[in-house]
């Protein structure tokens, strides 16, 4: 027997990146919003290495940021290092990546959500949905308590049938010795959900204190005040640095002699790993002809003697780990406190989802996170995000929110999950998108913050800052565009200074902007703005300016990717009644449901004939209708 | 509801008095105005036609006398503004006319893609929906198998290797942007990209101009006709210009003024190499010299090799038969009429695998004969797809001529000192493009080929 706990718009199942987000921001949108999670002292964990953002990662992060979501603000806060990344290329692939401190991080995520209004937390295992027709009515936790709600976001990570494997040592268990879900996933199944199963894993960690550092090279975090949310003010500048080290041919013999005992390579494991983060053992059997690999020794916080090895990802077993290690500089004597292990679990195969991130199976149930095939924090909280503000919109009718591949990484990942699919978990890289110039991590803020703001994600003082910002980079570069510099000594001087060839007539500011060795800071040096701007606005000029034509060429490839994301299909279309689609695009297109010719396109298997034919399919239904009226 | 303007050939290629040109869309009429003299088209009444000339914008030169109909919407096949540009028949001038109003904003129709309009903008009825897409169906697939085939096999390996080139740096250029902090891959340098963009532009450059197939289209199939005095090459020349129309073309600028002459041999376009030479002298060999000669043999596509029946072979035949042969020959054994002196056995020895015909041109034998065989050199056989075979082939000079532009755009970046992850766009363009001349982009490639060449995993 269960009893009535509760009446809710949204019940959040997990509190994990994912489950955060998605808490917050319907919470935001005003929805009566509860938050279920197995360990309230856990709520998000980073049971892996300790960083967040990096290149494509660290753009999510800004995106979450610009839509209202805490991630950013809470690395800011709570980081022992951060760095901006690849400085030396272009605007377009910069990012951040901080260091955490991750119990800390626990610590000021927890404070956000309970002081966050319409957000309930509570400490609880759900073990079953209840479901009514294919209708999601709320969840089942196992002390019996129902709680009720016309859409529930079910975030649960590598917990669903989670099993931890070391060597020939496995038990069922989420991350880090924390109770696995069974029943939800038995549940999801027998309501014809697709399962794959994924695996990933950790490396070990170590004491500090057993680290000889001298033996490896110091990696300093910047002076340079940096910030992932836009509304940061204060910088934390006291930064922690970390260690590189690296295995050698010792360290590969260990390996390979104990291959046979690796989980990976004994046949345990079945499920498919992530070519992008491999375990050790995958590194020295894939690429055997390399001599070392990196090994970067990372603290956990600034309040532990905890160091994450990354690099020495492994299922090996305990005893092998500590023999590999003696071989690694600086880890002779390192002494395990936590040893690594590759976990197993069940994720649901993504192409069942909407692109707001519901299931078409059953409406009002969403998923969000690994539980969808992705890995990494920060792609979990991309899809927490959408799926909290979508799940709102469901419950309070208001607008959804899906973003197009040209609006941000969260798109692009988003539109890749329930378009392609993912064969493997799925991490977000600079290469999956076609319009990076565009998905900068620089613009997150222009792109993003005008939608957060009309969908009540934005409060009104941020969105009035916002709108500032936009007035003076727009209004810089309308001045710059009038200022003509004349070929005289002074300009002459800082061309040559900057490194350029000097001006043989006059030119307009802006041009002399376009120039690859001119920054705007020479501009500024010749003709001051009268309004002192803020840096950031400074940097937008320049880069707008500067890469103008190579930004023109991307709107226009994205206007035509617009026609074809413009022309709708139909929920019902029967895939069947089309004469003349290929029997594979037919299949795939049934499974998939894209809701645009253009996503169809995108869906493997569907050929440029078969895109064809679907539009005359459309457009003869149009057709029909005009003349039926 | 479309925007742009298509454009496509619409009569079946090969003979046949006139071929047309067809634009269909908004831009349509603009378009063709823009490159005729004659009436202002802009200004002419819908369903009329008008004589005058198609001019060339890029070189101001007149590319073909037509006359061309102005149909605008709604009374039309597809309910758009269609004009319809009546040019002679025959590959040469119709492809001239199509490839300036390419140059001039029309884009290549799809195949299908005029019924695909009319359909769409309910002109055909919607009873015949179902015959619509059979035809996009067994068009599309028709032109994949018929672009895929007609390529050339060496043309379809070196573009997968310039892919597999460009891949192979975008991927490395990947690498550095995702994993900043590994030192296992070598940082990309602009010179690695431009030496790499370098030697893909390099070649794409070389294809757009040895495409065969592209050439011929272009410039028509070079065929010179060789052999030892008095054996018929004249004879020869007077019979394929007399039997076919023939359009012939000063062409400016050289150090000498060649005339070039043009014949349509069943569609095939034959550009007669120093036709002059043959005529004032009725011997090229004897004429240019040794030297000469073999610059023409190594600019001709196709070598028509004129031998006598009534003369027994000689040394200068058996050297002309080891200088050619590697090349594209067809044998022509003349004067059949005359007393036989020649060793035939031993020409046909000679000959190897390259066509041997027999004719008695004077009297006009053997003619259709050989102009199978010069028709068959060409299609190889494959004749019979008739339009896919040459629009894909001038979409693959279209895709070239793109991709060598993306290149370009490319270095230039670099010159100037874009950054690499930014010039990376022209690139990845570029390797897109090529992708599409073999029929496969599919932008997944590109992250498996991170993985496999690359040991990340930060």
């Amino acid at each position: 027997m269960t009893y009535d706990a509760g009446h809710y718009d949204v019940i959040v199942v997990g509190a994990g990146h994912a489950g955060v987000e998605a808490g917050l921001a319907a919470a935001r949108r005003g929805a009566k919003t509860l938050m279920l999670t197995l360990n309230l002292d856990l709520v998000a964990f980073m049971p892996c290495n300790p960083s967040i953002g990096g290149p494509a990662k660290g753009i999510v992060v800004r995106e979450v940021d610009a839509l209202g979501g805490a991630m950013g603000k809470v690395i800011d806060k709570t980081h022992i290092q951060m760095r901006l990344l690849n400085t030396r290329k272009g605007p377009a692939v910069r990012a951040l990546r901080a260091q955490a401190d991750k119990p800390l991080y626990i610590k000021e995520m927890k404070r956000i959500l309970e002081n966050q209004e319409n957000l309930t937390l509570r400490q609880a295992m759900v073990d079953s949905l209840i479901v009514e027709d294919d209708e999601i009515k709320g969840v089942v936790t196992e002390t019996k308590a129902a709680y009720y709600a016309p859409t529930v976001i079910v975030t649960t990570g590598t917990f669903m049938r989670g099993r931890v494997i070391i060597g020939d040592l496995s038990y069922e268990s989420g991350p880090n010795n924390q109770r696995s879900t069974v029943s939800l996933s038995e549940q999801l199944e027998e309501l014809g959900i697709d399962m794959v199963r994924f695996k990933t894993g950790t490396p070990m960690r170590v004491n500090s204190h057993t680290i000889d550092y001298s033996k490896t090279e110091i990696q300093p975090g910047e002076e340079e005040p940096r910030s992932f949310s836009y509304e940061t003010t204060e910088f934390i500048t006291d930064q922690i640095p970390c260690w590189l080290t690296y295995t050698n041919e010792e360290t590969h013999k260990i390996i390979n002699d104990n291959l046979g005992l690796s989980a990976m390579y004994s046949g345990a494991i079945k499920g498919t790993g992530p070519r992008y983060c491999p375990s050790i053992e995958d590194k020295i059997v894939r690429f055997n002809d390399k001599p070392r690999h990196q090994i970067f020794l990372e603290p956990e916080g600034r309040d532990t003697e905890e160091v994450y090895v990354q690099g020495l990802s492994t299922s090996l077993p305990e005893y092998v780990q500590n023999e590999m290690m003696k071989t690694v500089p600086g880890l002779e004597n390192a002494e395990i406190m936590r040893a690594g292990y590759a976990i197993e679990y069940d994720s649901i195969v993504p192409t069942q989802l909407w692109p707001t991130l519901e299931t078409k199976k059953i409406s009002g149930l969403f998923t969000a996170g690994q539980l969808n095939g992705t890995s990494g924090y920060e792609e979990a909280a991309g899809q927490g995000l959408m799926a909290g503000i979508n799940a709102a919109a469901k419950a309070l009718d208001l607008e959804t929110l899906v973003l197009d591949r040209s609006q941000g990484y969260i798109g692009v990942m988003i539109d890749d999950l329930v378009t392609k699919g993912t064969g493997e978990p799925y991490r977000l890289l600079t290469s999956r998108a076609e319009f990076r110039l565009m998905l900068r991590h620089d613009n997150a803020d222009l792109r993003l913050t005008e939608i957060g703001y009309n969908l009540g994600l934005i409060p009104e003082d941020r969105y009035e800052r916002f709108k500032e910002k936009k007035r003076l980079i727009e209004e810089e570069k309308k001045r710059i565009d009038k200022v003509i510099l004349k070929e005289t000594d002074e300009v002459q001087a800082v061309i040559e200074e900057a490194g350029g060839s000097k001006l043989k007539d006059a030119i307009r500011a802006i041009d002399l902007l376009k120039r690859p060795e001119m920054k705007y800071e020479h501009i500024e040096k010749l003709t001051p703005s009268d309004v002192n701007l803020p840096a950031d606005v400074k940097e937008q000029v320049e880069i707008q300016v500067k890469y103008s034509g190579y930004i023109k060429k991307a709107l226009e490839q994205i206007d035509r990717m617009k026609k074809m994301e413009n022309k709708k299909i139909p929920e019902d279309i029967d895939y069947d009644a089309i004469h003349g689609l290929a029997t594979e695009a037919r299949d795939r297109l049934k499974n998939v449901r894209p809701l645009s010719v253009g996503q169809a396109s995108r869906v493997s298997g569907v050929n440029p004939a078969d895109v064809s034919i679907l539009l005359v399919y459309i457009e003869q239904g149009n057709i029909a209708r005009v003349s039926g009226e | 509801m479309e925007t742009d303007t298509i454009t496509a050939i619409s009569t079946p290629m090969g003979e046949g008095a006139i071929a047309i040109v067809r634009l269909s869309g908004p831009q349509a009429v603009s378009i063709s105005a823009a490159l005729f003299q004659g009436k202002d088209l802009n200004e002419v009444d819908s369903h009329t036609m008008h004589y005058g000339k198609i001019i060339d914008p890029e070189t101001g030169e007149m590319a073909e006398e037509v006359m061309v109909s102005v149909m605008r919407a709604p009374k039309t096949f597809t309910r758009e503004d269609i004009v319809e540009i009546n040019c002679h028949g025959g590959l040469v001038s119709v492809n001239r006319v199509l490839e300036i109003v390419l140059a001039s904003g029309a884009r290549l129709a799809e195949p299908g893609e005029f019924t695909k309009r009319a359909f769409l903008n309910g002109r055909i009825d919607l009873s015949q929906a179902e015959a619509v897409m059979d035809l996009i169906r067994a068009k599309t697939d028709r032109a994949m198998n018929v672009a895929l085939k007609q390529m050339d096999g060496r043309l379809s390996k070196l573009i997968q290797e310039l892919r597999q080139k460009l891949l192979e740096t975008l991927a490395h250029v990947e690498v550095n942007i995702d994993y900043p902090e590994y030192d296992d891959v070598e940082e990309m340098s602009h010179e690695m990209m431009k030496e790499k963009t370098r030697e893909v532009h390099e070649e794409v450059t070389k294809l757009l101009e040895t495409a065969r197939q592209g050439k011929i289209l272009r410039e028509g199939l070079g065929t010179a006709i060789i052999g030892r005095p008095n054996v018929g090459k004249s004879s020869l020349m007077n019979a394929l210009v007399h039997e076919n129309k023939a359009i012939v073309t000063e062409i400016p600028g050289t150090t000498r003024d060649v005339i070039e002459e043009y014949v349509n041999v069943r569609g095939v376009p034959l550009r007669l190499i120093d036709t002059a030479g043959i005529r004032e002298t009725e011997d090229i060999v004897e004429k240019i010299g040794v030297e000469r000669s073999r610059q023409v043999l190594k600019e001709a596509d196709l070598i028509l090799f004129v031998l006598n029946y009534g003369d027994e072979l000689n040394d200068e035949d058996e050297k002309l038969f080891e200088a050619i042969s590697d090349m594209n020959v067809i044998v022509i054994v003349n004067k059949m009429d005359l007393e036989p002196k020649l060793d035939i056995e031993r020409v046909k020895e000679l000959a190897g695998d390259h066509p041997v015909i027999s004719t008695a041109l004077v009297k006009e034998e053997g003619i259709d004969q050989l102009e199978e065989a010069i028709a068959n050199t060409f299609f190889e056989g494959e004749l019979d797809s008739g339009d896919m075979t040459y629009v894909s082939n001038v979409r693959h000079v279209q895709l070239l001529k793109q991709a060598k532009q993306a290149l370009e755009d490319a270095q230039n970046g670099m010159e100037m000192g874009v950054p690499l992850d930014v010039v990376q766009i022209d690139v990845t363009r570029t390797w897109e493009i090529l992708g599409e001349i073999v029929g496969d982009t599919v932008h997944e490639s590109l992250i498996d080929q991170l993985f496999s060449q690359f040991c990340l995993g930060k």
